[in-house]
């Protein structure tokens, strides 16, 4: 069975380390938040000014003062800090994120992403993801593998306008955790009941495939 | 306006001097932080040709969503259309130029407007459509695109508390452009909520200092929520 958002999420959740700084994009990656392993404390960096993100707020204690780069409100945790945009790309530029997990349209076995303009049709603007892709040390991708019409996403070279260059080095899709190096795309690990022969249908770039491909463990 | 006094009390006299074809900063990330009354004021008054730096364009009928309606921005310097459909409209059709920069680019871009540096590089963007045509240097093997700073001729900037000498303090998430681009501007003015007499801000925390600040107003403000997000209690 191919995965949904939430267990998407939760898979990327399984790469948190205990004392990490991350910063989650907009869509499934904040729903990683909601899988932080017990007894692990993860600080959320929303690069509108904000390091120490906390959960939706109670009805009572909304503020609209206090949101996140998705423009949700938020709360704050303890121990967090408030700071200015330029200084919050500081944090990401200068690679003081320990990870970023994003969204994409397309990713390529050369690490090169594009996700934010579909050229004619859709213009999101790349806000911060740029700077992310290019600051982070650590990108984890999250995203389906195939669009609507069943064309792979997963590519050989990126169609769309890109934003960033070979930084990308992991992908999450509702199919198959990968692992860009190489020029390839290195398959580690399947959705539970997905077969390879799928992954390998639905993948356009190259991909390397290793004798053994585990199951996702989900607990 | 006398000496230090940097206080006005009408939109008028804080938009004094404001002409068409002028290059405006707007702080606020979304509708969060945003000069609300500022805004309706530039609005009001219909100054046209506009040059417009921020991160986001406001919503349909708020924030700079409005300057949009009267087609008062000629070129606008932003990170973000994202859902306000007005901006992708004018965008995709080519009735506005639109300069979509990288956020923490735009966001070095005006600090660097600010503190009197010309260009800066930055990896940000390499090998992208928005490193076309600029300049590009290897740094210790990385490749780096140079990008030249911002300045404006007025920042509109909103902030939490200021002094009548025009110290400034923000809150929370509110902070994010504004103290960049109080310092970018020739002519900045700071929409506040609560206006007080020197002394009662402590200085260890005052976020923009006054000499970056040339005039003060307070406005009354709607702080509209883009996603109220909410968990039962």
């Amino acid at each position: 069975m191919a995965l949904d958002r939430n267990q998407i999420a939760q898979r990327v959740a399984q790469e948190m380390k205990d004392g990490y700084y991350v910063n989650l994009g907009i869509g499934i990656p904040t729903l990683v938040a909601n899988y932080i392993p017990q007894g692990m404390q993860v600080m959320l960096q929303s690069e509108n000014g904000l390091l120490g993100m906390g959960e939706f707020p109670t009805e009572d204690k909304v503020d609209p003062d206090l949101i996140n780069a998705g423009k949700q409100t938020v709360t704050a945790v303890t121990g967090a800090a408030y700071f200015s945009s330029a200084e919050s790309f500081a944090m990401i530029r200068g690679g003081h994120v320990d990870l970023t997990v994003l969204g994409a349209f397309e990713v390529d076995q050369e690490g090169n992403i594009a996700s934010w303009m579909i050229p004619g049709k859709l213009v999101k603007g790349m806000g911060g993801a740029m700077d992310l892709v290019a600051g982070a040390q650590n990108i984890i991708v999250t995203m389906t593998h195939a669009n609507k019409r069943g064309e792979s996403k997963i590519l050989k070279k990126c169609t769309l306008p890109l934003t960033g260059v070979n930084c990308i080095k992991t992908v999450v899709t509702e199919l198959a955790v990968m692992e860009i190096r190489d020029g390839a795309f290195h398959l580690l690990e399947r959705a539970p009941g997905v077969s390879v022969e799928e992954i390998r249908d639905k993948t356009d770039g190259k991909l390397v495939i290793p004798d053994s491909v585990p199951e996702m463990q989900f607990m | 306006m006398s000496g230090f006094n940097k206080v006005v009390t009408t939109y008028d006299e804080a938009l004094a001097g404001l002409q068409d074809d002028m290059t405006v900063m707007v702080g606020g990330f979304g509708l969060c932080g945003i000069p609300e009354g500022l805004i309706k004021a530039v609005y009001d008054k219909g100054t046209k040709g506009l040059t417009c730096i921020s991160n986001n364009a406001g919503v349909d009928g708020f924030g700079l969503g409005i300057w949009l309606e009267k087609r008062q921005i000629k070129t606008m310097i932003g990170s973000y259309v994202g859902e306000n459909e007005l901006f992708e409209k004018l965008f995709l059709s080519g009735e506005m130029e639109v300069i979509l920069t990288p956020q923490g680019t735009l966001a070095e871009k005006i600090r660097a407007g600010g503190a009197g540096i010309p260009a800066f590089f930055t990896a940000t963007g390499f090998g992208t459509k928005v490193a076309e045509g600029k300049e590009t240097r290897q740094f210790d093997g990385r490749d780096y695109v140079l990008e030249p700073a911002l300045t404006a001729d007025y920042s509109l900037v909103k902030a939490w508390k200021a002094d009548t000498m025009g110290n400034l303090i923000f809150r929370k998430t509110a902070r994010n452009f504004n103290p960049m681009m109080a310092a970018a501007g020739k002519i900045t003015i700071a929409e506040v909520e609560e206006i007080v007499q020197p002394g009662e801000l402590d200085p260890d925390q005052i976020h923009t200092p006054g000499i970056y600040v040339q005039r003060v107003i307070k406005g009354k403000f709607e702080k509209r929520i883009e996603q109220r997000t909410v968990r039962s209690a």
